[in-house]
């Protein structure tokens, strides 16, 4: 009897999930999950901060070098505190950094937010609805994206970037990625 | 000698509870009756036993017992006598215990209380309990013993995490399990009725109070939460989709479903296998919930693969519970059959629709909890998922429920018609308009689900009022209103209030996510920023020491248009066993909001300090709605059909059809 069936529909859900949470226990987890690690960078296309300039920001602009994609915010305090050091390295041109102003509720802010503080990145986009954010699987701000010269993402950060993570893992990784050409 | 006495007595209670899920169960079904009358004192017996346990251990730590690893772990002679005592609970191996202590007192209130049930429903009620009992003790023993000695003993122990050393977090984990584990009741009731294959309006008169307690200690238990959240992590933020938050949320979600659904089967005799199913998930995600937070089977996935057998054990737990009650439920779901019919439009249909919505909402909230584990168990890489995703999906689920909710109540059992429910919410409909609309004009930057957060609230609250006032007749004869406000029964009280109080929350949670304005800057000593027309002076920072931290304390004074609204103090403490910080943030609550001030490094040698003001719009209303959420629940538990007269199992319960 196909009504009887109903009442199985639970039993089989559950199954499912008890598979998943099974093989879950045999994966080795790693400390801090990076998201599209090896994955080409989600599709996105996003407006120019207001008061910036009027290039805006999409996915396309990555093809061709090594860069961050840093996700930030004018509401965002962590961000704040990594500021200074994503203007130290802005000024000592070792990498092309872009900016998602992601979350902000007045289009007025982060615009003026990068006058105030300095402006570190090559290109911004405006993000309010957390169109790429979401795309991204962003977590929080501040975040950062390396992303290599096909457009494919290699490692993301969480929280604030400072000299210690730039010498010791980043700058390592991006003289790798520089080296290898064509790829 | 203490620590063995607890260890043995938690043998012990493991060994009542084999007996207390065996020879019931099997009387009940073989019609033995001393079988059968061996559940109550059992029940008691076990309450008992774990008692003598729970209170080992935290004697332990109330003398600093380090021999003791879970106290040297946990606890440190340095902390005040309030922490040494939450620390029992604040660990994994302590809060199992805990949880089986809640469980023996709810299966020994069952035994107490429960004489109105026939005995061998009772029997088989506290069987099922027994076997959750069992599963948790062999837990405890086998992989988490809290009472294991150290040799040699540590001088000191190693401190509470400073995170817990809270009197907000010092009671949440109680109050949740409470909930949790009050849940268990309405699982263990449904499978008792599955077993029997029959459930009735007495069987949902039954249910309904357990559910009900469970559902308060569980409101305010996440409200417990999100208020230490809001005062600690310094964020200025009080809810931010995490995986530990998700699994406190989600049985709440499956838990109100449950409480609607009961509903129409006590009223009604309408969607039993529905209910049942509901009180089967609600507890399953429950037990989900109990394990993310304690062994972080998500969060912290690294302190869990330290400890394989723990997941295993815990996941053959699962299996056994979830899976076996299901499989229950498709051999004898089917043999509960609906008598009660109802079409589409109607207070059943409404009740139904907030089950499907919560139901919805609930595996939303599941989905982005484990699509994580899912996308890595297919080898689709390592993601987690963010606030930006659960906004996304939650509030639009959300926002037909709250229509619904104010209409809902309007509507007759069986048949309904929309049009004179909607002509009696004219008045609220034009508030909400008006609402939205004033609140689109005051605030023309700020997100617009923020403004329609606020008319939906004004459109629920003057809606939920609206019915209350049609029920007492307030406007046709106001002096016979106040005979019919004593008259009224205690859960349409319940329901209205439980209404309300979501209302006035959903303003609360508008405000505070809509329009917070915050600042973040370096201030010397003597500078003002003002944030939302509040003028904060920063006075300076000083140091002080704490029983078992040090702290640097930055003081502020608040003035509006040179008149003085408050100062404030808020704190950075290091504590010194662990090293770590922790931010207490100060906090001036008004009813049109928070300030909210928090201070960071010095920067410099000037005693300057980088600070983060916050002005928090409307966040205590927050607080408010919860606590009428919950003091509906509670007057709805007084309600007299669920003391006196609950109702002789299968007789038939006469339907009034209201209005």
């Amino acid at each position: 009897m196909p009504d009887r069936l109903i009442y199985y529909i639970p039993l089989a859900l559950f199954c499912v999930l008890s598979i998943y949470l099974g093989i879950g226990l045999t994966l080795d987890p790693k400390a801090l999950p990076s998201m599209l690690d090896g994955k080409p960078v989600p599709a996105f296309k996003l407006p120019p901060v207001k008061n910036r300039d009027n290039r805006g920001f999409s996915n396309t602009d990555l093809i061709g070098t090594v860069s961050l994609v840093n996700i930030f915010g004018s509401w965002c305090a962590a961000c704040r505190i990594e500021h200074p050091f994503l203007m130290e390295l802005a000024t000592e041109k070792k990498i092309i950094i872009h900016g998602i102003d992601w979350r902000e509720e007045n289009p007025n802010a982060g615009g003026n937010w990068l006058k105030r503080y300095g402006d570190p990145y090559s290109l911004v986009g405006d993000d309010p609805y957390s169109k790429a954010a979401i795309a991204f699987g962003v977590t929080g701000a501040p975040e950062t994206f390396l992303v290599d010269k096909k457009g494919i993402v290699r490692y993301k950060h969480t929280g604030p970037l400072n000299r210690k993570i730039w010498t010791n893992l980043l700058s390592p990784m991006i003289e790798k990625l520089q080296i290898r050409k064509g790829s | 000698m203490i620590a063995e006495l607890g260890h043995f007595t938690l043998i012990l209670a493991l060994s009542v509870a084999l007996i207390q899920a065996f020879f019931p169960l099997l009387g009940a079904q073989k019609g033995n009756n001393v079988w059968i009358s061996l559940a109550p004192p059992a029940a008691i017996f076990q309450f008992l036993l774990v008692s003598i346990s729970f209170a080992c251990l935290t004697q332990l730590y109330i003398t600093s017992d380090f021999s003791v690893v879970n106290v040297a772990k946990n606890s440190n002679t340095a902390i005040p006598m309030i922490y040494k005592v939450s620390g029992v609970w604040g660990n994994h191996e302590g809060s199992l215990l805990l949880w089986v202590l809640i469980l023996s007192i709810f299966g020994s209130a069952v035994a107490y209380f429960g004489n109105n049930l026939p005995p061998d429903f009772r029997a088989r009620v506290l069987s099922v309990q027994s076997m959750i009992a069992i599963g948790f003790y062999t837990f405890i023993l086998f992989t988490s013993n809290p009472f294991e000695r150290i040799i040699p003993p540590p001088i000191n122990g190693r401190d509470l995490n400073p995170l817990l050393q809270d009197p907000g977090l010092a009671f949440h984990p109680p109050m949740l399990y409470l909930g949790y584990v009050g849940f268990s009741m309405a699982f263990s009731f449904a499978i008792a009725a599955l077993i029997e294959g029959r459930v009735d309006a007495a069987w949902a008169r039954w249910v309904r109070p357990w559910t009900l307690a469970a559902w308060l200690f569980l409101t305010g238990g996440i409200a417990l939460g999100s208020w230490w959240a809001y005062y600690e992590l310094g964020w200025g933020g009080w809810w931010y989709w995490d995986p530990v938050e998700n699994a406190s949320f989600m049985p709440w979600l499956a838990g109100t479903a449950l409480l609607h659904s009961a509903t129409v089967v006590e009223k009604r005799d309408s969607l039993k296998g529905w209910t049942v199913l509901l009180a089967i998930i609600t507890f399953s995600l429950s037990l989900l919930g109990t394990f993310l937070v304690r062994s972080g089977v998500l969060t912290s996935v690294h302190t869990f693969a330290t400890d394989p057998t723990r997941g295993v054990f815990i996941l053959g737990l699962l299996i056994f519970v979830i899976g076996g009650s299901l499989v229950l439920f498709a051999w004898r779901g089917p043999k509960l059959i609906n008598t009660g019919f109802f079409q589409p439009i109607s207070r059943e249909g409404a009740l139904l629709f907030n089950n499907l919505g919560m139901i919805t909402a609930t595996a939303a909230v599941l989905l982005g909890t484990l699509y994580p584990l899912f996308l890595d168990a297919t080898g689709g890489g390592k993601i987690s998922v963010g606030p930006p995703f659960f906004n996304a999906v939650f509030i639009p689920i959300m926002v037909p429920i709250t229509i619904a909710m104010a209409v809902g109540p309007f509507l007759n059992w069986k048949r309904a018609d929309l049009i004179p429910a909607f002509s009696r919410l004219k008045f609220a409909l034009t508030l909400a308009l008006i609402m939205t609309a004033l609140t689109w004009v005051w605030q023309k930057n700020g997100p617009m689900a923020a403004t329609l957060g606020m008319g939906l609230a004004v459109w629920l609250g003057i809606g939920t009022l609206s019915e209350l006032a049609t029920k007492l007749h307030l406007f046709r004869s106001p002096i016979g209103a106040w005979y019919r406000i004593k008259r009224l029964p205690r859960h349409k009280w319940g329901m209205s209030l439980g209404h309300l109080g979501f209302a006035i929350a959903i303003a609360g949670m508008a405000g505070a996510g809509g329009w917070t304005k915050e600042s973040i800057q370096v201030m010397q000593p003597g500078e003002t920023v003002t944030v939302a027309g509040y003028d904060f002076r920063f006075i300076g920072a000083n140091h002080i020491r704490g029983p078992n931290y040090t702290s640097v304390a930055g003081k502020f004074i608040i003035t509006q248009e040179e008149k003085l609204i408050t100062t404030l103090v808020a704190e950075k403490r290091t504590y010194l066993v662990t090293d770590t910080l922790t931010t207490e943030a100060a906090i001036h609550t008004m009813l049109s909001g928070d300030l909210y001030a928090v201070i960071g490094d010095s920067e410099g040698k000037t005693g300057a300090f980088v600070t983060r003001l916050y002005f928090n719009p409307l966040v205590v209303w927050m607080w408010i709605g919860t606590l009428v959420m919950v003091f509906g629940a509670l007057i709805s538990l007084t309600d007299q059909r669920y003391r006196i007269g609950a109702p002789k199992r299968g007789r038939k319960v006469t339907v009034i059809t209201a209005q």
